[in-house]
């Protein structure tokens, strides 16, 4: 009984201690998405940043996956028990930037606690994304990356192919998967995950034809969905003529088919540039990566590309102190050197242009080529109001309605055209349920 | 002469009752209300704006094709595996009721699965079934069938079916095998002595002796599909290919909690609500008349 009661005392005076000390600093809530490799990185910038200062304390406390971590911060909201930061992934954004008042734009919160902010220094295709068309930015991108297409070199070379050469061109991956499928890939010649976002939205940025009206919309809730075009038919009847055969093997709605590369089931696979780390642990081949393919009769093709991934939105509702913190975070976060390690470390693109330069310049892309490829993508060209982003309401329910009209085609059930033409027409109603439950 | 005993006043027996109704309260009546009262609403995923719209989500469901379609889905996925796992279970009871040897190991093993969560049970027949790793899906294309459940919606519908009724055996098997220990043994030997062959014996003796166990697990086995499904179709199949195996259940998550869609998702549980209410009510009502007890 004695020794339980010191031992009682003693943990009194710890938490004492310890709330003595909390009460010092303002912690900064984040919650993030991220497992594995990616959650050490989140871990290591909130301890490096608590490490360099004592007034804030950044949080990280992980909450599922993207829709999870984003319902749950939702919920949170509703409830009055907010993060102050919360990771989003890109297709939430529309939903994010409708919900004013529960959320602080970034441009507002980096001018109100005065730190010092130039938009100019981002690169322009991440943070496009998560702007106003007027360039201000809405949410701090955070893990962006982008389509490439990654492929196995042993297997092109098995199949007589110049691994040193991948296919540029649509037409020319067709040809080296049909190739490929005959020396000893029977499966999938070539193959991709998630299914719209390769094959509907990069494919309309990269040839520069809009996903939607209202520059993708990103100029107004009112955009109508105009993928229905001769270009976007064309690509989903070549792929369910491919299908049949096994040239193109479909490999479901998300990343779960990136297995079939890895494996070596798949000598050619077209997915996220951050599939990179999982790439390198497991692939036992040798593997390259080379930007998307693109159809040489479009004119001007390719474009550029855009990002996938997730940004940080700041909720609304906080103390200016809380602010204040949440900004330092921001400016520590935008750091050249942080982001140059960032890259290295996870796969995923730097946010600046002098991180760019200087990963550039200190000679890593000439070791590992493939960290540049995404990068050469998105700044091939001046984006247009094709391909500097999108921003369309209910976008997980509208990929999933996508898929669901791509799978129809690819099974036989319906025609490529008749695929395209409901994913457009569904989509667009929900499209105006979305504009009606914001603009109210 | 039967003893009864009388209580004075009446706040006893309410009192008695008071945490159990309590419960039922909380844990059913309130969020019931809750949902009944969200799908007359129009919202926006962070409440910002809330309009009342009557029955317009309700509206907008009864002219919505996939909302009929996930009708029919629901009704095949669940009148399958209530039949399968119901026969099956019941013809493992029926084996394991036997004088065998090792009849206790199998009992055993027989109701392990249902230990099992649902979305690991999804997740272990999605590696024998997955078209590129699954053993199981190797052998079916060894043999030239084009096995892809990502693609085939009919394939699809028959691995969640499969191990939807896999994970209800156990359950079932359990509930079978206690009602064959309870059916008196002279009863059956008796018939024996009559002539009767076991074929004869079963259906004529022990089936409709089995009948209220059955009965209740009828009900139990619809309220399953209906409901705790969810997590294997969640695993193995997220509702696709093109919805191919979408469930009632199932849109009502999709559409509220990955696509924000709260109004409609709210409709979408009443109205099922409703439905299990009624299926309910008609087994007690029509279907018990004809059950011995």
């Amino acid at each position: 009984m004695r020794t339980y009661g010191k031992l009682g005392w003693l943990a009194a005076g710890a938490m004492l201690f310890a709330a003595s000390e909390a009460a010092a600093q303002t912690e900064i809530q984040w919650w993030h998405a991220m497992t594995g490799a990616n959650n050490n990185v989140i871990v290591k910038l909130a301890d490096d940043f608590n490490a360099t200062q004592k007034d804030y304390k950044v949080v990280p406390s992980y909450r599922g996956g993207y829709a999870d971590t984003m319902n749950a911060g939702i919920a949170a909201f509703r409830a009055g028990q907010a993060p102050h930061i919360m990771q989003v992934f890109e297709v939430g954004t529309a939903t994010m930037m409708a919900a004013t008042g529960a959320v602080k734009p970034v441009h507002v919160l980096m001018k109100e606690a005065n730190e010092p902010f130039d938009p100019k220094n981002y690169l322009p295709t991440i943070t496009g994304y998560y702007s106003t068309t007027k360039g201000e930015m809405l949410s701090f991108p955070f893990n962006s990356s982008s389509t490439v297409m990654w492929y196995n070199k042993d297997s092109f070379k098995k199949a007589g192919l110049d691994p040193e050469t991948p296919p540029k061109t649509w037409p020319e991956v067709f040809e080296a998967a049909k190739k490929l499928k005959a020396s000893g890939h029977p499966n999938c010649g070539f193959g991709n995950a998630w299914v719209t976002w390769v094959n509907l939205e990069q494919l309309s940025a990269w040839h520069n034809v809009p996903l939607a009206t209202k520059s993708n919309g990103m100029d107004g809730f009112d955009t109508v969905l105009a993928f229905n075009s001769p270009l976007h038919v064309k690509h989903l009847q070549n792929l369910v003529d491919l299908q049949k055969d096994k040239t193109y093997d479909y490999s479901g709605r998300t990343n779960t088919g990136e297995g079939r590369f890895t494996s070596g089931e798949c000598p050619i696979f077209l997915t996220s540039s951050a599939f990179f780390g999982n790439v390198k642990a497991n692939a036992k081949f040798a593997f390259g990566n080379a930007p998307m393919p693109y159809y040489p009769e479009v004119a001007g093709a390719p474009q550029n590309s855009i990002i996938g991934g997730a940004s940080l939105w700041v909720m609304g509702g906080k103390s200016a102190a809380e602010y204040k913190g949440v900004a330092r975070f921001f400016t520590f976060l935008s750091d050249t050197d942080r982001q140059v390690e960032l890259h290295k470390l996870s796969g995923y693109l730097p946010i600046t242009k002098a991180a760019y330069d200087k990963t550039k310049a200190s000679g890593y892309y000439k070791e590992f080529p493939y960290l540049e490829t995404p990068l050469i993508e998105l700044t091939n060209k001046e984006p247009t109001a094709n391909s500097r982003g999108l921003r369309l309401g209910n976008m997980v329910q509208l990929r999933e309605v996508w898929a669901e009209e791509f799978e129809a085609a690819l099974s036989g059930k319906k025609t490529a055209q008749q695929a395209i033409d409901d994913a457009v027409s569904r989509g667009n109603a929900m499209l105006r349920q979305f504009e009606r439950t914001v603009s109210r | 002469m039967e003893k009864r005993a009388i209580f004075g006043g009446r706040a006893l027996p309410y009192l008695l009752l008071a945490p159990q109704l309590l419960i039922t309260l909380v844990f059913f009546y309130w969020p019931a209300s809750q949902a009944v009262w969200q799908s007359f609403l129009l919202e926006d995923a962070f409440g910002l704006r809330t309009d009342f719209v009557w029955f317009e989500n309700y509206n907008h469901l009864f002219h919505d094709g996939d909302y009929y379609r996930a009708m029919a889905t629901t009704a095949i996925f669940s009148i399958a595996v209530t039949a399968l796992s119901l026969s099956i279970a019941l013809l493992l009871a029926v084996q394991a009721d036997k004088s065998i040897k090792g009849a206790g190991a199998y009992k055993t093993l027989l109701i392990w699965p249902y230990a099992v969560a649902p979305a690991i049970a999804g997740v272990l027949w999605l590696f024998m079934f997955q078209p590129s790793l699954g053993l199981v899906a190797r052998g079916l294309r060894a043999l030239g069938l084009d096995w892809n459940p990502l693609l085939n919606g009919d394939h699809a519908m028959a691995l969640v079916i499969m191990a939807s009724t896999w994970k209800q055996i156990s359950y079932n098997f359990l509930f079978f095998l206690a009602g064959l220990q309870s059916i008196p043994r002279s009863v059956i030997e008796a018939a024996a002595i009559d002539g009767a062959r076991p074929v004869r014996r079963f259906w004529t003796i022990v089936f409709p002796l089995l009948s209220p166990t059955a009965f209740f697990l009828l009900v139990v086995n619809i309220v399953y599909v209906f409901f705790d499904t969810f997590g294997i179709i969640d695993a193995m199949t997220g509702g696709g290919p093109a919805k191919a195996t979408e469930t009632l259940v199932y849109k009502v998550f999709f559409d509220g909690r990955l696509g924000g869609n709260l109004g409609g998702s709210a409709a979408q549980s009443v109205i099922l609500m409703i439905m299990v209410i009624a299926l309910t009510a008609v087994q007690f009502r029509y279907i018990e008349r004809r059950v011995t007890y």
